[in-house]
């Protein structure tokens, strides 16, 4: 071949892996198998909200010329939320307080959680003598803006505090009060002045937009105009976010989109399935709930599949660490959802670090770790054959 | 350094008019001495010059301009166009033993202007040389040896330039000299420059990362912590196997005190590299590749999303296939190339689980590239690139193809 010829060769060549060039790009990975990206249906004005939330959750690292600290437990969002799923230990965050419902007693010693790491120069918080504690794990994002909108009358409507039906579960909704920069939904239904809250372990967070100011706060040391006090002085300073960005990221995290079960046809996920539902599991993991009237239509008055009742169970012994936020006793947890369960590796660094401490290292240990209100399941799941179990974890994996 | 573009506008302008006034004819391309033998830490004068009737002064650069088309998971931006950087040189031979030569980058174009050579160097002995002004530090190869048009790559490798910071260049004093005997050449290198700051363990990149440092404005007029960053390196090549670089950089980095008051502990950063590059004499195979490793010291109540470890490197492997007239482009070349490179940004394991931190990056990079001349090369790569979060989960995936053109003028 002459030298021209091997020319045209490499010159068509090139212009054709060139013109093809998307098609020796990686892959996206299929839908179902990531837990980030909106909801469907935003308007172009919402996708761009969606993203500028996307990008201070997502993208921004606070340094201390950004107001980071002094004390933190994580430098971004991300961080703790990788992909938007479950974190692990490394940004696990410690809680602590007290034994009851009568407030927590340590905010003036920086309660209610552990600043465990700090600036160079700066020296992070100890748990005060006294104080009891209770480690929690971030959860997923993932879906939460539809679980906002479960209105209060449903989460009213599945507890069971005096266990009337006689099922060994009796759920409680989390009573508290709220904090001065978050309106109540219009149709809540308080007691006493105390508001049913659904976010975090305890339950103790009332709306997204509560969740993030004390996040922004307490995890990364990041004062707003919302919650202006600095962890480390107590003092209160100038906002170290704005406004628009903590709006921005509260919408990301409202039009984050659910979960999408994946092999939902399986004959052992169907089988799974129906054990879920039959060692009543599903008493408490509630498998659907409904939305009401939202102003992104994307979100409003849905059917969704979380598998919670968003209300605190009594988890027994074994899970009693001691410590408590509102109205929750400390052996008390929020019914976690299962969706996205699957899908925790991906976040966890390829492992499972389940409860609310990822203590548990597989879903068969965490469904062990059940007690109190749980315990007759877990026995139930005790007495299951081997291939029984597998086609449980098999369908828990698929959501 | 930075300067005014005020003051880079009206040296244009001038230089313009100058040139206005210049018969062509008298523009001289200065012969590069192929009689000197030569280290990697010889190639900031390793450039092609020009000279402008009998001024003292010489003048070159380069240029490089890309195009791309990259996606990741999926994701693309599209096609881009891309003008890297451009890059002036200013030579002059003030005496037969007292040189000056700087390089001002502009990268990219519109964002930064920077002096990031401007040096004094004067010969007392042929292994005692002072060098004084804005330094290249010589850690590993690449950061004294990064013009464009030298590389089959349009991007330059991720540990020279994001764990290492190259280019990385500090005003500085130091000695450097060279001993040829027969086919063996050894030269040395020591200087004591301004240095890092906090920066590099507490920046937007949410790792540990040494040129956050650069970012610094005040880095050409103060150091930090007030104690110089001294860098050293020791070559040895035999002009018919290849040449290996040892090098080192280290020092205390953070502002430790301020107005006199103690507001931290001192705390180090030290650097090794080793490089290597030699060509195969039959195949004409030409192989380049640095390793560095990083440790910083990283106060242990901060995070370990700041890593007290790092390491990394590359390696280059160009094979020309044609050289020949080729459309009248006398000795023409192209080449094949491959890169490999791979980068740990955080060493170690976390406390909390004992489970491995991730937190790394490996590339691959075939190419293929034509050079018309000595000075010019066009390149066509494609880039299949992993990097893996802190916690070590699914890594992301990137590749596509880039088109670039690189020429010094």
């Amino acid at each position: 071949m002459g030298i021209k010829s091997k020319l045209i060769v490499i010159i068509i060549t090139s212009i054709s892996l060139v013109q093809a060039c998307s098609k020796f790009e990686p892959i996206t990975p299929a839908e179902d198998e990531i837990l980030d990206g909106p909801v469907e249906g935003l308007s172009f004005g919402q996708n761009r909200q969606f993203l500028a939330g996307d990008v201070a959750f997502n993208g921004e690292v606070f340094t201390s010329q950004t107001g980071l600290g002094s004390v933190f437990v994580a430098t971004s969002c991300v961080s703790c939320h990788a992909g938007d799923g479950k974190g692990t230990p490394f940004t696990t965050l410690t809680r602590f307080g007290q034994i009851d419902s009568t407030g927590n007693q340590f905010l003036h010693l920086g309660g209610p959680q552990l600043q465990n790491r700090a600036l160079p120069g700066f020296t992070p918080e100890q748990i005060p003598a006294g104080a009891t504690f209770s480690k929690f794990t971030p959860p997923a994002n993932t879906g939460l803006g539809f679980i906002e909108l479960v209105s209060d009358e449903d989460i009213l409507a599945m507890s069971d505090p005096i266990d009337a039906n006689n099922d060994g579960i009796s759920g409680v909704p989390n009573y508290a009060y709220l904090p001065t920069f978050v309106q109540p939904f219009q149709n809540a239904i308080p007691q006493n002045g105390k508001y049913i809250h659904r976010f975090g372990k305890k339950a103790s967070a009332y709306n997204l937009l509560h969740q993030t100011v004390n996040a922004y706060n307490q995890d990364i040391g990041i004062t707003s105009t919302f919650n202006p006090k600095d962890v480390y002085s107590g003092n209160n300073i100038d906002p170290e976010v704005s406004d628009l960005t903590v709006h921005n990221v509260v919408f990301y995290l409202q039009t984050l989109k659910a979960p999408i079960q994946r092999n939902r046809n399986d004959a052992e996920v169907q089988q799974g399935k129906n054990i879920f539902t039959q060692i009543k599991c599903a008493s408490c993991h509630i498998p659907s709930l409904k939305t009401g009237f939202s102003s992104v239509e994307s979100l409003s008055y849905k059917t969704f599949f979380p598998y919670t009742d968003l209300l605190l169970h009594d988890m027994g012994n074994s899970l009693d660490d001691g410590y408590t936020e509102g109205s929750a006793k400390t052996f008390e947890w929020r019914t976690p959802p299962l969706w996205g369960l699957g899908l925790s590796p991906n976040s966890q660094g390829g492992q499972y670090f389940l409860m609310h401490d990822g203590r548990a290292k597989s879903i068969e240990e965490a469904i062990m770790l059940h007690g109190g209100e749980g315990l007759q399941s877990k026995n139930n799941f005790a007495l299951l054959s081997q291939s029984e179990k597998n086609a449980l974890i098999k369908f828990l994996k698929s959501l | 350094m930075k300067i005014s573009i005020p003051f880079l506008l009206l040296a244009f302008c001038f230089s313009i008019n100058a040139n206005a006034q210049i018969d062509p004819l008298l523009l001289k391309v200065e012969p590069k001495d192929t009689t000197q033998k030569s280290l990697n830490m010889d190639a900031v004068y390793n450039r092609p010059f020009i000279t402008v009737g009998k001024l003292p002064v010489s003048l070159g650069g380069y240029v490089e301009v890309n195009w791309q088309h990259l996606g990741t998971d999926g994701v693309s931006d599209g096609h881009q166009f891309q003008f890297r950087r451009m890059t002036l040189f200013v030579a002059s031979t003030i005496s037969k033993r007292i040189k000056f030569l700087s390089e001002i980058e502009f990268e990219p174009a519109e964002k930064e202007i920077a002096i990031e050579f401007a040096a004094i160097d004067m010969e007392f002995h042929p292994l005692i040389n002072l060098r004084s002004g804005i330094i290249l530090n010589p850690i590993g190869a690449f950061n004294q040896n990064h013009d464009g048009p030298k590389w089959e790559f349009t991007d330059r490798p991720i540990s020279a330039t994001q764990m290492l910071p190259a280019t990385w260049s500090n005003a500085g004093f130091g000695l450097y000299g060279k001993h040829y005997n027969k086919n063996w050449m050894f030269g040395y290198e020591l200087y004591l420059s301004g240095g890092f700051d906090n920066s590099i363990i507490d920046n937007q990149q949410n790792k540990t990362y040494l040129p956050a440092s650069k970012q610094n404005p005040e880095r050409f007029e103060e150091i930090a912590s007030g104690i110089p960053l001294f860098t050293g390196k020791i070559a040895l090549r035999h002009s018919k196997i290849a040449e290996i670089g040892l090098s080192y950089m280290g020092g205390v980095y953070n502002k430790w005190q301020d107005d006199g008051i103690v507001i931290d502990e001192k705390r180090r950063l030290d650097v090794f590299a080793i490089d290597f590059n030699t060509t195969i004499p039959k195949s004409n195979t030409f192989i380049t590749a640095e390793w560095a490793w990083v440790a910083v010291d990283v106060p242990n109540k901060y995070t370990e999303q700041y890593g007290s470890e790092q390491m990394g490197g590359f390696i280059d492997i160009v094979q020309p296939i044609l050289k020949r007239n080729i459309f009248g482009w006398k000795d023409a070349v192209i080449n094949i190339a491959f890169r490999t490179e791979y980068v740990d940004w955080n060493v170690g394991k976390f406390t909390s689980s004992n489970t491995n931190i991730g937190e790394d990056v490996w590339s691959i990079m075939p190419a293929i590239s034509f050079r018309p001349n000595s000075l010019t090369v066009l390149r066509l790569n494609y880039r299949y690139l992993q990097q893996t979060d802190i916690l070590g989960n699914i890594p992301s995936k990137t590749g596509g193809f880039s088109f670039g053109i690189s020429s010094y003028f």
